[in-house]
């Protein structure tokens, strides 16, 4: 074990894989000789040399598409977005050729784009955002959004294992904030599978990425009022976890969803639905979701701070359902 | 003043022998274009006698184009045909049964029904399945040279495009990367003149989209499509140079689309002396012509091409027929890939 952040936890699994499998390169803008824009990549052209770390022109849409052409040809490629905002210009190639290959010619697409998400530095609207729930909307993409840096490790190794093309969000926030022991070795850590980060028995929180800290802190907070709040981390949207939220689900009968991500069509939706279809007669209450409004992310601070759920916000929530 | 290359025709048997093809090849390249416009013929009537859902797209025209390009490529070379690009599939060793069952939706098509007419590829046979996004396949097949070039294979993939998808910004990325990467990968432009109803003065200001390659610091070439042999030629020029480690080269293959977008266009938009002075230029028949001028092809020859291609298409339909449609309870199946789906020919 070594304490890592969550960034180092990235590079390590990625160093690992490209150690063990010389079919996993690299490609993205400014992550060779800058070692990328969060410095993931930081000493990776040096070890691995400029073939398998490879400087891209300003293209998402050549490395996508090229890396779904290296993926065809038997390659395993790690492409990356310089802030997940930019996917958008990659968006025809995950969705129109990466998704649908498999099920139209049986051709699998081993690809993984690591996407750098997520507010709270004043990026505004291109730097900041949350955009998974469009693409858990797509049939064929996987979807990954690990909180802790032993998770980030793992999923990143399973995603360059997965025969399918794996979006894989990291957010920002994490990078360096949050630090935790990771194994040393190489290790996966299976998709579809939710991690319980707190174990409760009134009130169950369901949430992902850097939401499973606010959640974490608001349960805190909540320890003294006699509130005892389970947190699920559900690792991966696609798949996700539907057993684990139902359980949790039948055990607290109450449940907030909660992502940083905005409301309307927000990856909460789903699981709500999901909740109210299989589970209801266990509610004690009405699901609430805690997200960001519908609005682009704002750049001033007064103003991104309103968009961002925060702590007190999953208090009052939890309150609510805790009285309902 | 163009800045592109005008490809020269080919003159002569002996021509033709130096740029690696001997007469038993010129025959197989006949049989191979009329085999292209008969599936597609045959085609046509399948979808007007209803046997064909959706819709029906033909590349009448582009036989030497589609043909010659793929007759240059080497075994272990890669593809990305597009939709008036049969010929590929037929030189590559297609069987027309699976592509007749690909136009009807049925389980032994290359898409098992999952996709319709053109949208298909084996990958056994070193082809991508296109997407109707088609500038789209300019990056994937891109990206395919790029791992040849990182494990330092010495092969070359095609990409392939039209004037039309010329507009698109992917074929600006995919054309950028490669140069800069000096990738092993030949470009070829199916210039048409017509994108749907679009004629290309609308579509690109340059004189010829052959002169865009020296803005991305490679060779560019107009040849003319309707000649196979001059096809050939510069698409092997091409191949062997990008996998000598000389870069891409982007071929301009002028044609005209001899019918309207899909079957359902009459092409009123299209001149009828345009087509007349085409029609004059027909590919098969022009190289028919060469073939009985230059290859001494006699009439028993062309007689017994003629009446394989015949048989064949027959057989292929009657087989397809046979092949079953798509079971509907499997409709939400193999969206996913399972890791032993990853034992592709590309993945071993």
């Amino acid at each position: 074990m070594a304490e890592l952040t969550y960034l180092q936890a990235i590079s390590d699994g990625l160093r690992q894989e490209m150690r063990r499998d010389k079919r996993v390169f690299v490609i993205g803008e400014d992550v060779g000789v800058y070692g990328g824009a969060f410095k993931v990549t930081l000493g990776f052209q040096e070890e691995f040399g400029p073939w398998r770390v490879i400087d891209a022109p300003l293209s998402e849409t050549a490395i996508v598409g090229g890396c779904t052409g290296a993926a065809i040809m038997g390659m395993r490629p790690v492409a990356e977005m310089q802030f997940a905002d930019f996917v958008s210009c990659a968006w025809d190639h995950l969705v129109t050729v990466a998704a649908k290959q498999f099920y139209r010619v049986g051709t699998p697409i081993p690809i993984v784009v690591r996407l750098p998400s997520g507010g709270g530095f004043s990026g505004g609207p291109f730097h900041s955002q949350n955009p998974e729930s469009s693409f858990a909307h797509i049939p064929g993409l996987k979807v990954v959004c690990p909180s802790t840096p032993e998770d980030a490790k793992g999923l990143l190794i399973s995603a360059i294992e997965d025969p399918n093309p794996v979006l894989y969000f990291e957010h920002k926030h994490l990078y360096r904030r949050i630090k935790a022991d990771v194994p040393e070795e190489r290790y996966t850590t299976p998709f579809g599978k939710a991690r319980v980060h707190r174990e409760g028995e009134d009130v169950t929180v369901v949430t992902w990425g850097a939401m499973v800290y606010t959640a974490t802190e608001a349960a805190q907070q909540l320890e003294g009022d006699g509130v005892s709040i389970e947190i699920l981390d559900l690792r991966t949207l696609v798949p996700w976890d539907r057993d684990a939220v139902l359980e949790s689900a039948k055990k607290t009968s109450k449940v907030l969803v909660l992502h940083e991500d905005t409301r309307t069509g927000g990856f909460g939706g789903e699981i709500a639905a999901t909740i109210a279809e299989e589970v209801f007669e266990h509610l004690d209450a009405p699901i609430v979701r805690i997200t960001a409004p519908d609005s682009p992310v704002p750049f001033s601070p007064p103003l991104e701070k309103a968009f961002i759920p925060r702590v007190d916000d999953v208090t009052k929530g939890i309150r609510e359902l805790a009285e309902y | 003043m163009a800045i592109a290359r005008e490809a020269e025709p080919v003159g002569s048997l002996h021509e033709i022998r130096e740029a690696g093809l001997d007469r038993e090849d010129l025959l197989t390249i006949y049989r191979n274009m009329m085999l292209t416009r008969g599936i597609e013929e045959r085609g046509h009537i399948l979808y007007k006698q209803g046997k064909i859902p959706g819709s029906f797209y033909t590349g009448r025209g582009n036989e030497a184009s589609s043909v010659g390009v793929a007759t240059a490529m080497g075994p272990e070379d890669i593809g990305t045909p597009l939709h008036r690009d049969m010929g590929v599939h037929v030189t590559r060793g297609v069987e027309p049964w699976r592509i007749f069952a690909q136009y009807m939706g049925r389980e032994d098509g290359p898409t098992r029904g999952r996709d319709g007419n053109v949208h298909m590829a084996d990958a056994q046979l070193g082809l991508i399945a296109m997407v109707s996004h088609l500038p789209a396949m300019l990056p994937v097949a891109v990206g395919a040279s790029l791992a040849f070039r990182i494990r330092e294979e010495k092969r070359v993939a095609v990409a392939w495009y039209g004037e039309g998808a010329s507009a698109r910004g992917d074929t600006h990325e995919g054309m950028n990367l490669a140069g800069v990467r000096r990738l092993p990968v030949v470009f070829i432009c199916d210039n048409n003149q017509w994108a749907y109803s679009t004629p290309t003065h609308l579509e690109y200001a340059c004189e010829t989209l052959a002169d865009r390659a020296q803005a991305y610091g490679f060779d560019g070439v107009v040849v003319d499509g309707t000649d196979v042999l001059a096809v050939y030629r510069e698409t092997k020029r091409a191949i062997e140079k990008a996998r000598g480690g000389g870069g891409p080269t982007l071929i301009e293959s002028m044609t005209l689309r001899m019918e309207g977008h899909a079957v359902h266009d009459d092409a009123f938009y299209v001149p009828k002396e345009l087509f007349e002075e085409w029609a004059r230029r027909d590919p098969i028949e022009r190289f028919r012509s060469w073939l009985r001028e230059n290859a001494d092809m006699s009439d028993e020859e062309e007689d017994e091409i003629a009446a394989g291609v015949k048989r064949i298409l027959g057989q292929a339909i009657e087989r397809a027929e046979q092949s079953q449609l798509p079971d509907p309870s499997t409709v939400a199946e193999r969206v996913f890939a399972r890791p032993e789906d990853l034992d592709t020919p590309h993945h071993k």
